[in-house]
């Protein structure tokens, strides 16, 4: 069953139409990512279904119910900010109960749900602390379990992990997808610009570019099968070589598409020749940047180490199985087989 | 590239003459006010008597100590009814979006600029038509033409700044808005309220123009009007010693939240004037 | 379809907290400044008087000019615009705020310069640098007009042991001293404020840029002329601006030191005599109509010509 479903909605500032005819179903239960690039209104549409931002057309639904005119509060939604967004003059007690007290609960019942959420995401000691003492990735904690005592139906995040250091980033990463793993039934919706958080915590993805949807699915439904050269350059990293001009004329399209990784290197013979410009060693893979005769600049993933020179003439060889063909709209084209 | 000493000279001199300049007619006051009968009017530079009469004389006359009652009546009701008024418009017009607000902030922003004396024949009508005439209250009522502007002001200035974000999240959370700004906002915002109400205590304080024309009776009035409407019968006896002596009893607490609030003052001017 | 509305419930609830929220301000300032200006507006076309304000009639612009026929073909203009008084006062006013606006810019800005070095005890040297602007301006005039007397001042002291004069001067009874006095005054009171408001913008300019400075062999001077004071210029220009509307709507200097001085009647002062003391309500409201005129005037095309952010929209 659909929890959040979004009805032909879009959104205008003034005269700008920032988001159009979004038409989107989300499952309950399931883990889903807004990607794209900044700008492309993922965040809007994040805060529109928070109730934080108007729906200028259309319609947002949770569980079946309309919520276009429910106040924020009365969604059954919790919100993680990117700058976490805690009370600075509160305690981290006061801060997880605020809302809980807001909505009358008891306070037993506060004080039981504050403990439960704090021993989730084990942070009981923290309590009586103030967020100006507490690490980026403590205070992290503290907004995850403010969200959690209300024990949303949906739950969102809006980058949050674009203010901690690279390390504490992946720890958290994997944090967060342990907490959708214990809350079986709570929806999360998370949106980011980062295709690798995308790729890793989704179980569906939501692609948006310009104001629409690209593509919906899973991270290896993107991935294998993208339904636009958008979506095909923005999720995979290193990025797909895109390719014009005589290569992807002769298979009918006006761009040919191939990952780096979907490309066999050998220096002695291939499809294609060329001159390697650029050696990148990352040490468990080297990527190697080769300017292809009568075809042009192509990334090569090669694993572990390779040591090219610069200057150095090598073969590449794309499977044909990974390659990827577009009209010059965009949109793909029906994939011929042969290279 | 040191310094010559010619030229480090050169500038604790400006510092000396900077510092003599500002201090000296304050420190003359006091003098003076510690000099009684003759030694009042030889012209001394260093303090050569220790005399407290002209203190006595004026905290004995009794109206003058109702007089100061009064200053710190009006001040202080002043900056609470101003800051009561400026913290809920400020935050309207820092936080929500409405047709209008721009051009409303500029109306309240032009109110400052207001000279006094262009509404003191209006003013002079609606306070006598409230019935408030030589009445503390008149004095509180029509201050708030230069306090509101300014704590409105600076206090919007202010809220503009805090993170969007905490008052989203207290949306989330289910407060409204008058929760936001007693429980998330006020907490946050003490330091440009006491900033605030600080400038508008000093404003208060010294204002004279309204209070010597709405208020008629010495027992009404405040410090400012009492100081300047002190005469002798001649040139000759104005009592030097004594309007020295309410000088410095009106000034030095005043002197004391400043230094003491330095800072906060500091802050608190230039956010008013130079955030254009 | 539910969703068809451009405005949720959320943004309609805040819209109406706002002007519940702006109401009380909005009102107070409605009853003390809008419709007082207004009422002083309509008082300076009325006979009004000051026991007889109720019973205001209309009587067109006779405050302002009226030609008096004195039925032999000769006549008179009477009114405002037409007593020597008056203009006497606005040249007071306008030289009283140009001379001392100058002043303060000067020696305020000195002192900023100065407050922005760092040397050992700054901050004892920023803290008496305020106390004349903590000073109630009726206190300040009133221990200057002490200093400046006559007999027992000690300025005339100082001066006379120093040289500079060799009798004593009457500075605030004389009307050739009157607003020198004046201005010595408000100089002192207000260069503090001045110096503040520079201070603030010397120090939002990056110290990276005095080093680059250094670095390239540019000679103070220089330096302060084609780096600092062009950055600075704009909080400068901001101070000089609030300084002159303050200046001149100037009274309680000149009310307290040189009382009934033609030499330093300013107009706020000229409006304040009439309307209380010569029971010239009407003509009073028709000075105080003219002053906040001349003050619009600038404070509007101040705005314009900086072009204010009110909306707070860019960050």
């Amino acid at each position: 069953m659909a929890t959040v479903e979004l009805i032909n909605v879009s959104k205008s500032f003034g005269s700008v139409e920032v988001l159009r005819d979004i038409n989107l179903s989300l499952e309950k239960g399931k883990f889903v990512v807004f990607v794209g690039p900044s700008g492309c209104g993922k965040s809007t549409l994040l805060r529109m279904i928070a109730g934080l931002e108007d729906i200028t057309s259309g319609e947002l639904r949770i569980d079946g119910q309309p919520m276009n005119e429910v106040l924020p509060a009365k969604r059954g939604i919790a919100m993680v900010f990117q700058s976490y967004a805690l009370y600075p003059h509160m305690t981290v007690f006061e801060n997880m109960s605020f809302g809980l007290e807001q909505a009358k609960l008891s306070k037993p019942e506060i004080e039981a749900r504050v403990q439960d959420a704090a021993k989730m995401l084990q942070i009981e000691g923290l309590l009586d602390r103030k967020p100006k003492q507490l690490s980026g990735g403590q205070r992290q904690r503290v907004a995850i379990g403010r969200a959690i005592t209300r024990d949303p139906r949906v739950f969102l995040f809006d980058e949050p992990l674009s203010n901690l250091d690279a390390a504490l980033r992946v720890d958290t990463r994997l944090e967060i997808a342990a907490l959708s793993e214990r809350l079986p039934d709570t929806t999360m919706i998370y949106v980011t610009h980062d295709q690798v958080e995308a790729m890793t915590l989704a179980d569906r993805i939501v692609v948006l570019n310009g104001g629409i949807v690209e593509q919906v699915g899973s991270p290896m439904d993107l991935y294998e099968s993208p339904a636009s050269e958008f979506v095909a350059g923005f999720i995979g990293s290193p990025r797909m070589n895109f390719l014009k001009g005589g290569v992807a004329e002769a298979h009918g399209a006006a761009t040919y598409g191939i990952r780096p990784e979907h490309i066999a290197l050998s220096d002695e013979r291939g499809d294609w020749s060329g001159r390697v410009v650029l050696t990148e060693r990352l040490g468990s893979d080297t990527f190697v940047h080769v300017e292809v005769k009568g075809v042009g600049p192509v990334n090569v993933r090669v694993e572990g180490r390779a040591d090219f020179a610069s200057g150095e003439t090598v073969y590449l060889s794309p499977d044909p199985a990974s390659v990827h063909l577009f009209d010059p709209q965009g949109r793909p084209v029906v994939r011929s087989v042969t290279p | 590239m040191k310094p010559g000493i010619w030229q480090r000279i050169g500038f604790y001199a400006i510092v000396i003459v900077i510092v003599t300049q500002a201090v000296f007619p304050f420190y003359y006051a006091i003098l003076t006010s510690l000099e009684d009968g003759q030694a009042l009017f030889e012209v001394n530079y260093l303090p050569k008597a220790l005399n407290l009469t002209n203190y006595r004389a004026m905290l004995a006359e009794g109206v003058f100590g109702k007089q100061m009652l009064n200053s710190v009546f009006v001040a202080s009701v002043v900056v609470v009814v101003s800051l009561f008024l400026a913290v809920t418009a400020a935050f309207a017009l820092s936080r929500i979006r409405f047709r209008g607000r721009g051009l409303l902030l500029l109306t309240v922003l032009s109110v400052s600029m207001f000279p006094q004396i262009a509404v003191l024949s209006g003013l002079f009508e609606v306070i006598r038509f409230f019935g408030l005439f030589n009445s503390l209250w008149s004095l509180v009522f029509s201050y708030m033409i230069f306090t509101l502007p300014f704590t409105v002001w600076v206090l919007t200035t202010f809220m503009r700044n805090l993170p969007v974000e905490i008052e989203e999240a207290a949306i989330m959370d289910g407060a409204s808005s008058l929760t936001i700004i007693r429980r998330v906002f006020l907490p946050l915002m003490w330091p440009a309220m006491v900033t605030t109400g600080l400038l508008a205590f000093i404003h208060a304080w010294n204002e004279f123009l309204f209070a010597l024309t709405f208020t008629s009776t010495d027992s009404q009035r405040t410090v400012p009007v009492a100081i300047a409407l002190v005469s002798g019968r001649s040139e000759f006896e104005i009592p030097w010693g004594n309007i020295m002596a309410a000088s410095v009893i009106v000034t030095l607490p005043l002197v004391a939240l400043v230094l003491i609030f330095q800072r906060r003052i500091v802050s608190g001017l230039t956010a008013g004037a130079v955030k254009g | 379809m539910a969703g068809k509305t451009a405005q949720s419930r959320l943004s309609r609830n805040r819209t109406r907290s706002a002007w519940l929220f702006l109401a009380p301000m909005l009102v107070t300032l409605f009853v003390v400044a809008a419709w007082p200006l207004g009422r002083t507006v309509w008082f300076s076309f009325t006979d009004a008087s000051l026991d007889l304000i109720s019973q205001a009639r209309w009587v067109g612009i006779r405050n302002y000019l009226e030609w008096v026929d004195w039925g032999d073909g000769t006549g008179q203009y009477y009114g405002l615009l037409a007593d020597p008084r008056w203009w006497r006062s606005v040249w007071n006013t306008v030289r009283f705020a140009v001379v001392s606006v100058s002043f303060e810019t000067l020696f305020g800005l000195v002192i900023a310069l100065v407050l922005n070095q760092s040397f050992r005890g700054r901050g004892l040297v920023r803290a008496a640098v305020l106390i004349p602007w903590a000073i109630p301006t009726i206190v300040s005039a009133k221990m200057w007009a002490w200093m400046m007397h006559d007999q027992f001042g000690i300025l005339n002291d100082m001066f006379m042991r120093l040289g500079l004069i060799s009798e004593p001067v009457a500075w605030t009874a004389s009307p050739d001293t009157a607003m020198i006095a004046i201005l010595i005054v408000d100089i002192w009171k207000t260069t503090p404020f001045m110096a503040l408001l520079i201070l603030a913008g010397l120090q939002m300019v990056p110290q990276d840029i005095y080093e680059a400075a250094k670095l390239d062999g540019v000679p103070p001077t220089r330096v302060f002329r084609k780096i600092t004071l062009p950055l600075i210029m704009p909080a400068v220009l901001v101070a000089v601006v609030f300084r002159a509307l303050d200046a001149l709507r100037v009274f309680d200097i000149v009310y307290v030191l040189t009382p009934n001085t033609d030499a330093t009647r300013t107009m706020s002062v000229y409006a304040r005599e009439n309307l209380f003391d010569f029971d010239q309500f009407a003509y009073g409201s028709a000075a105080s109509t003219l002053l906040f005129l001349v003050i619009a005037l600038i404070t509007i095309s101040f705005i314009l010509a900086t072009r204010m952010d009110l909306e707070g929209n860019t960050t």
